[in-house]
């Protein structure tokens, strides 16, 4: 078949696969964070397209203890079907003293559960880098964000004061104790993400899809985590549903409403 | 009004299946960016439920009017300042077609971010003030546009409404930037006159501006054409990577521009070795042919020849320039200034290679265009300079005029990005026939020369000759740093690692003093024809033995170059660092140099240096002085 136009989605899938492999090249020492979520398992995917079917750098689930068990379940199932080489953290520290949704408010809980686990993970392996699913369109800090963003010995992101990055070249290095985020997703949108998930026919949660009259727009911790009134059961149905709609993806998430500027402070701290 | 080309109509250029158009916004502070782009926003209907209202409210507990411009500055931060501080990307969309905007900053610290933003752009809206007219950055970045290879240009004369909507203040304004944008080479498609804060000319055609009836800024855009594939430029294929996951070798890269098919006969650059596609390897892909430029793939070959990151494939008749010297424009972002002769990293595509300004030939003034060739060693920030660049081994590159991807190449310093560069001027050779008398390949015999093309400096004994104490260690170590540090190999021989190795059997009687000189001689030549910097730091107090060693050097093809560490044996005797002339003077020692043995002192040395006078430093800055020009001299001006 002679083909040579290409669609808007194999440009991302294009660059995304360029992206994984200068970070692959890039650093020795990396591994990618994997919530199980939409943009998550379709990072796994690109990876598979970028190695030929491989993953070829641990995978690390941030477990916080208060995940939904379909979720677990899932967990277990892609790991095996993906053949991922998966490492699973808990801030066992933190829930030891007592920290949770019971009792502490959900910034703080996000941020021991999730980015104190991260930073101890981090500490743990010596990552140098760490590839993420983060995209521009999901919020306004994240808008900002390059394809390659350094982060600091303290884990913060200097926002204000970032490398330039223009054709293709990109910050490969990473003094000691600190790392580079990777971030192979940053252009594509929340209906990219399901017309590839429907083009190639990747295993997502269930939650995604609505069950009596509800779904899950985007996933987090149970207890924090909210679904959307919907009807939409399959992905043509969700993609509808999303272009007729123009309230934000991460509504349902209470942690970054709590209150005012929640996300960029919980950026600035290292959140993903 | 929009005329809608056939070949964008097969399918819907509103679904968000096709890519959006990639619009940056720059000009001037003040101008009137962001409030264009919050009112394109806003009357496109693009914005988020309740965005408005939200901002509204903010701007009331501020105690703030509400503004347009606030609409983007989503941080805090941003709004405290009233300067947008980073690129964003905003989508919207027209009648026609799905848009993406990148925010980009007119501060002037900012022009990093206004790099990143444009170099990601279909198209630029360039926003000047129709008060203040065309001001420095509206000029800059033209010029940067220019450079980075943005060709679709919609200039925007914003805040009519301070000027009474003059048809002629809009005309001088049009005239003098459009003679501007004819010298960079740039087409500026539209000119039009609006107002972003009342919406005139933005989206709906001004009532205001009657005396003006072409296209408004949303219907400007429409109009643009998109970017041409690069499909139809030379083929170049970057390798990122050589995988072996499953046995066989993959490799990895990505199609620049330009076409590759199964079958298709590749020439590797800098190898100039061929081979043949035996196979184009996707994961879960249906198979695709060919594979076209913007393509992330791996091949396999049918023959396995060496190849690593950084090779560049091509077609036999199509090949790139290899070369390690070139002209290029080149704009500098960072605080410490670009410094001609320090070394740098020069990345390209997937090349990375170490590279020394030779010269700058000429400093741009990108804000009037005017040159200046006033012999300058450095460049400063947001500066841009047309050089010479030197790299270390051969470097794959196209003309930025006819492969743009190949054309351009950024400096790093320590890690960090600090400018990008065009490549102009370079040679095609036809490969089959003739290789580039720009590079050197290591054929054959591996000739002194090869290696100081390699190095970027040939292999050269630096001989310290003088009394004990004159400070000809202290010296050599010193030099040795310095030379380190200017990216060379060199490495000191004194008594230290000689006497208990190589040495270890010879005392210091007369025969065995020539001995000890005799051999270091030879180590020093062979270890220079290595291609090291070689300083040694011995007494080699005869004349003839230093001859000798001269002689010695020259056998091998090195450059001796003889330093006369100079001190009155008074001053050395003060010094006395080890003790060595008290003991001398006990009798303890016997045939002491200086003491009851003669030191012959140079007659006509390459470079003396007065250790009584001068300090160490000022020692190692006199002969770095006439050492460097020497060292980099290996032919390398052809």
């Amino acid at each position: 078949m002679t083909q040579t136009t290409r669609t808007h989605l194999d440009q991302l899938e294009n660059q995304s696969i360029f992206l994984f492999r200068e970070a692959y090249h890039a650093f020795k020492n990396i591994a990618m964070p994997w919530s199980m979520g939409k943009d998550s398992n379709v990072l796994v995917w690109l990876a598979r397209k970028a190695f030929l079917g491989r993953v070829p750098f641990p995978v690390l689930h941030i477990d916080t203890t208060y995940e939904f068990p379909e979720m677990l379940e899932f967990r277990e199932w892609a790991a095996k079907h993906h053949n991922l080489n998966l490492i699973i953290k808990i801030n066992t520290e933190a829930r030891a003293r007592g920290v949770g949704y019971e009792t502490h408010d959900p910034v703080t809980v996000t941020h021991e559960l999730k980015t104190v686990a991260l930073q101890q993970a981090l500490a743990e392996y010596r990552w140098e880098a760490l590839i993420t699913g983060i995209r521009r369109d999901e919020d306004p800090t994240r808008a900002k964000e390059r394809y390659f963003s350094p982060r600091n010995a303290q884990f913060e992101w200097d926002y204000k004061d970032q490398p330039p990055e223009f054709w293709s070249q990109f910050v490969t290095t990473a003094a000691k104790g600190e790392h580079v985020r990777v971030q192979p997703l940053l252009d594509w949108t929340e209906v990219d993400i399901w017309r590839y998930i429907e083009r190639e026919n990747i295993p997502i949660p269930k939650m995604y899809f609505a069950r009596n009259g509800k779904r899950f727009r985007s996933l987090g911790c149970s207890p924090i985590t909210h679904p959307i009134e919907s009807a939409a059961s399959t992905i043509d149905e969700i993609i509808a549903e999303l272009e007729a709609t123009r309230t934000t993806e991460r509504a349902g998430r209470a942690q970054d409403h709590y209150e005012r500027n929640a996300m960029q402070k919980l950026r600035a701290k290292g959140f993903l | 009004m929009t005329k809608i080309s056939p070949q964008s109509a097969i399918r819907d250029p509103q679904s968000s299946a096709v890519a959006p158009v990639k619009v940056v916004f720059v000009g001037h502070v003040d101008h009137g960016k962001s409030t264009l782009i919050g009112r394109i926003l806003h009357d496109t209907g693009s914005l988020p439920e309740g965005k408005v209202e939200e901002i509204k409210k903010a701007c009331a507990a501020e105690g703030m009017e509400f503004e347009f411009a606030f609409l983007l500055d989503a941080l805090l931060e941003e709004q405290k300042q009233n300067v947008t501080i980073d690129t964003t990307e905003i989508p919207f969309r027209t009648s026609r077609r799905r848009y993406a905007i990148i925010d980009a900053p007119g501060h002037k610290e900012f022009l990093k971010n206004m790099i990143t933003g444009a170099s990601r752009a279909d198209a630029a809206i360039l926003v000047i003030s129709a008060d203040e007219g065309v001001r420095e950055q509206s000029r800059r970045h033209a010029y940067l546009l220019s450079m980075l290879g943005i060709k679709n240009i919609i200039v925007v004369v914003n805040k009519m409404d301070l000027v009474d909507y003059s048809e002629k203040r809009f005309h001088e304004i049009e005239q003098e930037y459009r003679k501007f944008l004819q010298e960079l080479g740039l087409n500026a498609r539209t000119f039009i006159p609006a107002s972003a804060k009342d919406g005139e000319n933005v989206a709906r055609s001004s009532m205001k501006m009657k005396w003006y009836c072409a296209a408004d800024v949303l219907e400007a855009l429409d109009l643009l054409e998109p970017r041409k594939p690069d499909t139809d430029l030379p083929l170049r294929f970057c390798i990122q990577d050589v995988y072996r996951f499953d046995g066989r070798r993959i490799i990895a890269g990505r199609i620049e521009t330009g076409t590759l098919r199964a079958g298709d006969q590749l020439v590797f650059s800098p190898a100039n070795k061929s081979s043949v596609v035996a196979s184009i390897e996707r994961w879960n892909a249906p198979p695709t042919e060919p594979a076209v430029a913007g393509d992330s793939v791996g091949i396999t070959l049918a023959e396995q020849i060496f190849v690593e990151r950084g090779y560049v494939a091509s077609h036999q008749d199509e090949t790139p320039i290899e070369t390690n010297r070139f002209h290029a424009d080149l704009f500098w972002i960072a605080r410490e200034p670009l410094r001609s002769g320090h070394f740098y990293d020069l990345r390209l595509a997937t090349q990375q290679v170490k590279c020394q300004i030779v010269s700058i030939e000429q400093v741009v003034d990108s804000s009037t265009l005017e040159t200046k060739t006033d012999g300058r060693e450095q460049l400063e920030r947001n500066e841009i300079g047309r050089l010479t660049i030197q790299t270390r081994s051969p470097l794959v590159v196209d003309n930025h005029e006819r492969v743009p991807n190949l054309g351009r190449f950024v400096i790093i310093d320590d890690g960090q990005i600090c400018g990008g560069g065009t490549i102009f001027g370079g040679v095609y050779t036809d490969r089959t026939v003739a290789k580039s008398k720009n590079i050197f390949w290591t054929e054959g015999k591996i000739t002194p020369r090869t290696r100081a093309m390699r190095s970027g400096h040939r292999g050269a004994v630096v001989w310290l000759t003088g009394l004990s104490g004159a400070g000809k260690s202290t010296i050599a170590q010193s030099l040795e740093r310095d030379l380190f540090q200017h990216g060379m190999h060199t490495y000191v021989l004194d008594g230290d690692n000689i006497r208990h190795g190589l040495n270890s059997n010879l005392g210091f009687s007369p025969d065995d003093r020539v001995e000890n000189i005799s051999r270091v001689s030879e180590v020093a030549k062979l270890m220079a024809d290595a291609g090291a910097v070689v300083i040694t730091a011995f007494i080699s107090p005869y004349r003839m033995d230093r001859r000798r060693a001269r002689e010695i050097a020259l056998e091998g093809n090195a450059e001796f170059i003889e330093v006369f560490v100079d001190a009155p044996l008074e001053v050395c005797e003060a010094r006395d660092p080890k003790n060595l002339y008290k003991k001398a003077r006990a009798g303890e020692i016997r045939e002491f140099t200086g003491i009851d043995a003669p030191y012959e002192a140079p007659d006509d040395p390459e470079i003396v240096v007065h250790t009584d006078e001068q300090t160490v430093d000022e020692s190692v800055a006199t002969i770095l002085e006439q050492l460097l020009p020497r060292l980099r001299d290996y032919g390398n001006d052809e």
